[in-house]
Order: structure tokens, then sequence, then C-alpha cells
């Protein structure tokens, strides 16, 4: 493929050694370095040019991205600690792999995500409360996925890369790829880790996407870890590599630069829009956070590792390219922290309003159409209730 | 050398593990983050520092493939005890358990044995988000060839798993997950009384004017649906079936026909569940000692639902006393 090729000739930064311990003997395309300089490679040209049209204004707009999605993760990880969540699932870390591919999107792109696409949800205009209602045990879903072309998360691991191959597949027949009107073409993007690409159902939707040349994005971030175990639990070669063999041209990027992100994710649905079938691209990032609240990374990582993370948190990448452009000024930072403060409270108010449902509810939508099992036992919870309400509301008199 | 200690649920599964490891070169432990992190519920902590990484194995993250390679593992003379993290991923490894595990010994005529135990955390009351609360045991009891257990106690839970995996029949060993940090007396001395523990149903509680049915973490409830009926002048007897594949009728039915009435717990959907078993086998053999029909508790045809609202969906204590009082009143 010529892609990875394309990839392969960029070396790799000397600071990102392999401290994972996962497979990182391939180099990662990367726009800006972890101070913040422009690489200007005559290997990176074709991907430069997909993000010069990104001016002061719009690199100040990532920034914020991913500030924003900073703050909702923090937020929503002390609502999980105040005991106002279940469980939540930080995308910490991950925000210049989300809001670099997100912001690639058209409007009329189709989005498959995994669990912790909220860099993603986001950009996608997805209310911060509503992502938060599934973590909350209030919903299983969330929002309307229709409204904004934004599947519902999806828990099971690697479901629905089938699915965002499947939907393709149906664009691909509605004569949505290669018309040649790029407010018409759409291209599909699934999410999913590294620990998922060992699912056969992900290896099945490569597969399919591949013979069916399906217009659908596999984006892979590496964040390193599938709950406790590393990448080389996973896999022998570069995740990206897997793509080769399917037939999928296949890109490795640095995870933790927005800007590289944008220009893959840009030329992968720009191939996918064009009839040039799927892509796969691994983003190499590193989840900052635990897995979810649940979790306890002591027990199986180090803190050397996140020590050394913690030092290319991909917000402070693209804080330093703005300082170094001249494009960093602190009254914009100043508003983007107002903000932030501003989501945080926002979410920690409209959160703890968010009731339980009426019990009743679970009943609802079990089937499209009328059941007799599911309207009986509907009815008897109706007795059942009622028989505690009752004697209740007399005492209350 | 009998010792007895007092256990959670989880811990002595862990020991139960201990000493399967121990006692038989061939038990190997297969499943998703069970090394160093000890698996997300921490029942096989310790188990890969001690056993190392070739007994206690962390795999990729493939359900299908876990079982898949178990069953060839066990084709060439090991015992492998995959874990499945929670209960609704048990689903991609479905097709491995269904069509292959339980008809490999049909299928060669006895002349293969597939001794795999699967592990799976089930059941909810936990607040968690979805697949992550499902109780999918009566899909796989309805699958000939496969043994179908739940411990209920520590003790059964450190007895049950080692003989799960001294089986040469394949087991799904269901733990109630709602129940691992309650803890209770194990005599840890050998392996229990064979093969009998692992599908005799038990009366852990004795009575005389009804019979609950239950296994796994509705045994608990039942037991304080007992204690609460007592109260009211109510003998109830608590059955702990364990086994839900095969089932230990006997036991149930010599109950039946001494207190007349019967009532089953399962937190899983009652509609074509493992309850519906229970209830056409007493009717079948104790219709004439019925004072009441065989009634069943357990939840809803529906998926299961949000956290917030599990609790009017799972087999409460009032919906049980419900029953019971609907028993009493045919
Ligand atoms: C089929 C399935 N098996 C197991 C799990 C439990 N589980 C949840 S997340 C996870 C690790 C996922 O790792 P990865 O795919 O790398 O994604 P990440 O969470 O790192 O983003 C596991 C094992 C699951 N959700 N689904």
């Amino acid at each position: 493929m010529t892609h990875h090729d394309a990839a392969d000739g960029v070396s790799t930064p000397p600071d990102l050694p392999d401290v994972a311990g996962g497979p990182d003997d391939a180099p990662l395309l990367q726009l800006v370095t972890p101070a913040g300089a422009r690489v200007t490679t005559p290997e990176t040209d074709a991907y430069r040019e997909r993000v010069a049209h990104l001016d002061a204004a719009a690199l100040r707009g990532l920034y914020r991205d991913m500030v924003l999605t900073r703050r909702f993760d923090d937020e929503a990880t002390s609502l999980q600690r105040q005991g106002e969540l279940g469980l939540f699932a930080q995308s910490k870390g991950q925000e210049a792999a989300q809001i670099g591919s997100g912001r690639a999107l058209a409007p009329q792109d189709y989005v498959f995500p995994s669990y912790r696409e909220h860099g993603v949800s986001h950009v996608r205009g997805i209310d911060p409360t509503a992502r938060l209602r599934l973590f909350r045990g209030v919903d299983h879903g969330g929002w309307d996925p229709t409204e904004h072309n934004v599947h519902l998360y999806t828990l099971v691991i690697g479901s629905h890369a089938l699915h965002a191959t499947g939907y393709a597949m149906g664009v691909q027949r509605d004569g949505l790829v290669g018309s040649g009107d790029p407010g018409r073409d759409t291209a599909v993007v699934t999410y999913f880790g590294d620990g998922a690409t060992s699912q056969g159902d992900v290896n099945e939707a490569l597969v399919f996407a591949a013979v069916n040349n399906a217009p659908v994005v596999f984006f892979c971030q590496n964040n390193q870890w599938a709950i406790s175990e590393p990448t080389t639990k996973q896999s022998r070669v570069p995740l990206y590599r897997r793509g080769g063999g399917f037939g999928i041209p296949s890109v490795r990027v640095d995870g933790n630069d927005v800007l590289a992100c944008y220009a893959v994710t840009a030329e992968a649905l720009e191939r996918a829009r064009t009839g040039g079938g799927p892509t796969f691209v691994e983003a190499f990032t590193y989840r900052m956070g635990a897995h979810t609240t649940s979790d306890d990374p002591t027990k199986y990582r180090s803190r050397a590792q996140e020590e050394y993370w913690r030092r290319r948190d991909p917000i402070d990448r693209l804080e330093n390219l703005l300082r170094a452009e001249g494009a960093w000024d602190d009254a914009f930072a100043a508003d983007v922290a107002a903000e932030a403060d501003a989501l945080g409270e926002r979410l920690r108010d409209e959160v703890r309003a968010l009731a339980a449902p009426d019990p009743s509810t679970m009943f609802d939508h079990v089937y499209a159409t009328p059941n007799a099992v599911v309207e009986r036992e509907k009815a008897w919870f109706a007795d059942y209730q009622q028989s505690f309400e009752e004697p209740a509301a007399e005492v209350a008199r | 050398m009998s010792e007895t200690k007092t256990l959670t649920l989880a811990r002595a599964i862990n020991e139960g593990l201990r000493r399967s490891l121990e006692n038989d070169p061939k038990v190997l432990l297969m499943g998703e983050d069970i090394g160093a992190l000890g698996g997300v519920f921490r029942v096989t902590d310790g188990l890969q520092k001690d056993f190392g990484e070739d007994r206690v194995v962390d795999t990729p993250l493939a359900e299908s493939g876990i079982l898949g390679t178990a069953i060839g593992l066990a084709l060439r003379g090991y015992r492998p005890v995959c874990e499945i993290q929670f209960d609704g991923f048990i689903f991609p490894a479905y097709d491995q358990i269904t069509t292959q595990l339980a008809k490999m010994g049909y299928r060669s005529g006895g002349k293969l044995q597939v001794p795999v135990v699967i592990r799976v955390p089930y059941g909810g009351g936990i607040g968690a988000v979805e697949h992550h609360s499902e109780s999918p045991e009566a899909l796989f009891a309805h699958t000939a060839g496969l043994r179908v257990v739940s411990p209920s106690t520590p003790q059964d839970a450190f007895t049950m798993i080692q003989e799960a995996i001294a089986s040469p029949d394949p087991v799904l060993f269901f733990e109630p997950k709602g129940r691992y940090w309650e803890k209770g007396p194990v005599a840890a001395s050998g392996r229990g009384e064979g093969s009998t523990v692992l599908d005799r149903a038990q009366v852990v509680r004795p009575g005389t004017d009804l019979t609950l049915v239950a296994y796994g973490p509705t045994v608990a409830t039942a037991l304080r649906v007992a204690a609460a009926a007592e109260q009211e002048g109510r003998s109830i007897e608590v059955v702990d079936l364990r086994s839900i594949s095969p089932l230990d009728t006997a036991t149930v039915v010599e109950s039946v026909r001494r207190t007349g009435r019967c009532v089953v717990v399962h937190e899983a959907p009652t509609y074509l569940g493992s309850g519906a078993e229970v209830a056409a086998r007493v009717t079948e053999e104790c219709f004439y000692s019925l004072e009441a029909p065989v009634l069943r508790v357990g939840g809803f045809h529906t998926p299961y639902p949000v956290a917030k609202i599990e609790h009017d969906y799972l087999p409460s204590l009032d919906r049980v006393l419900d029953a019971v009082d609907r028993a009493f009143a045919f």
C-alpha cells in the first residue's frame, strides 16, 4: 500500500521511545512536534496541505474543543466520585485524536463511536449532559443518533465496526459515494481501541469493508492499554500494519498531534467519499486516566510511564504551537478557561437534576409493535406498584 | 486437616482456583485482565504472580478466541478455566460454546472430552451500565452438553469451582457478582463430597408451608423472605438449586410434596426462563400435593433496564413476599 509507505517515510521523533512496551517500531506521521514546531519534511507535504487552511482562529478553535473536552472529563470524573454517576470512562489524553478526526468530518458523515468518544461527541454537538445519561444510569443511549449523525455509544467491544461497515455499504447503495458533489458524498467513521482489534467483529468488518470497497474509516485510537493489557497482548506488529493484510490503505499517526490527526482523517474521508474505499488509521496516543472510574491502573502500569505521557499532553502541544506562531493570547486563554468553568458548573447542576425514569418506562420500546408478553407484565407491574401506593397515600392523609 | 476461614465469595473462588492450579498441572486460567490486575473483580488476584504467565494467561480481547482456543487446549489434555469479564460479553463466544464446546463429546461418540470451565460474573444490583448485569443462564441450560451451575455461598463457591474444573464435561460457572463481597465460612478441606456437590440442590432452610426455589444471587433474598414470613407465622423452606442444568428435580419435588406450595425466584426474565422448567416439573410430579399453582418471580421480558430503576426489575424482598402471599391466597 502506498499509504504506509508515505507514513513510513516519516522518521520517528526521538522523544517518543517505546515506554509502553507496545509495538512502537513504526514511525508516526507528525505535523507538530511536542515542543510545538511544525514538521516540514517533504514526506509530510501532502498532509500539510490538508491543514494549510486552518488559520490561527481555527487552531484556537481546536484548542478550545480540546480544553472543553478535558473539562468534561474532569467534571464527570468528580461527579462519579461524588456518587452522581455509576461509572465514567474518560477521554483524557485522547483529545487530539478525537478533535482532530472529528473536525475533519462533514456534517453528512456518520459516526459509530465506542464509549469514550466524548471529544467526537462534542464536535458533533451532542449535549454534554446527554452524554452522561448512560453513565448516570437513567438511559441506555442519551441522544437521537439521527439528529447528530452519531450512533449511540457501544459497550460491546468492536460490535459497532460491523455496523459502521454495513451503514457505509448502505451509503454506497444510495449513490452517495463518488457523485462528485462534496455536499452529498458521505463517509462513515468508526472509533475503537487497540484491544478491539483482537475481536472477530473488527476483523470481519475489515473484510466486509475491503471486499465491498465501503466508504468507511476505521479510526483505531491506540491508547496503549485495554484495561490492564498493553498492546503487546493484542498484536506483534504495529496495529496499522494489520490494515494492509486486508487490502486496506493504512496509516499510523501521532495521536497527540491534533493537526496530524485532522490531516490523515481528512485524507481518509476524501478517499471514502470519492469511491476509494476504506482506510485504517492507527492514532498512537495514551490513555492518561484510568480505564474507567472502577479501574486501578497502579496495579499494572508505572508512574514513570504516566509521567512520560503527561509531559506529552496533546493540549500542551497545541498551546506550544499557538505560542510559537504568535497565535496565543492570554485573553483568549482566559475566555476558554471561563467557558470551561461554565461547562463544569452546568454539568454539575444538570447531572444532579437527571432523575430516575418512571420504572414503568422499562416496558417501553422493547418492541415496535404491541407485544402480549410485555403488555401482560407491564399491567402486572402497574397493579403491583399500585398495591404500595394506596396505603402510603392513606398514611399521608 | 480441616481449617475453617471466613472468606468473601470472590476470595473463596480465588482459593478454589488456587487449589486446582496446585493440584493439577494441566489446569490453566485464561481471560482478559486476569493477570496483573487479577480480573476486574479481583477473583484471580495474585494467581499470576504465584503460578506464572503460562498458567494464568492474559488473553487478547476476543471472547470467541478465548473459547475457541480453550477447546483446542482441552483437546490436547489441558483443563482451561476461562473468565468472561461480564455476562453481556459472553455472546461473541456463544457460537463456540453452543455449536462446538457443547457437542464435541457427542459428535465423537464419547472419544473426545472438552473439560472447559467458563466463569461468568452475572446478575445485577451493582448499578452498572448495560451488558454488565444480565443473567443469560437459561440460554446455556437450553443447550445439551453443557452443565450450568451457580454457587450462592463462599463454601459452595470454593467447592463447586474445584468440582467444575475436575468435571470432564464443559461447565458454565455463573458467579453472582452482586454477592462477591459477602462473607461466609469456608472449610478448606479437600475437594468436598465428590461430583455430587456440583449438581445436588440443597435445602438451605427447612420449612413446612411453602418451598422457595432459588439459586445464585437470589438464595440470599429467599432466606430474607423466609425470615420475614416467619414473623407472619409462615414456615418457608428454601432450596438452593446450585445447578440449573442438570436440575436436581428430586430434591425440589420432595420438598414441594411436603409443603404443597412452590415459588421459584431468579433474576433472569421469567419468560422461558429456568423457573419455567422448575414449575413444569413440579406441576407434573407434585400435582396432587399442590395447594396453589407454582409461581415465578424474576426479571421481565425487557432488556435489563438502566441502573436507576434496576431494583424494580430485580426480584426484591417485596416482590417475592407478594408471590408468597398469592400462593397462600389460593
Ligand atoms: C466483548 C467485550 N468484552 C469485554 C469487555 C470489557 N471491556 C470493556 S473495555 C475493555 C478494554 C477495551 O480496550 P480497547 O479496545 O483498547 O479500548 P479502550 O478502552 O482502551 O479505549 C474491556 C476488556 C467489553 N466491553 N466487551
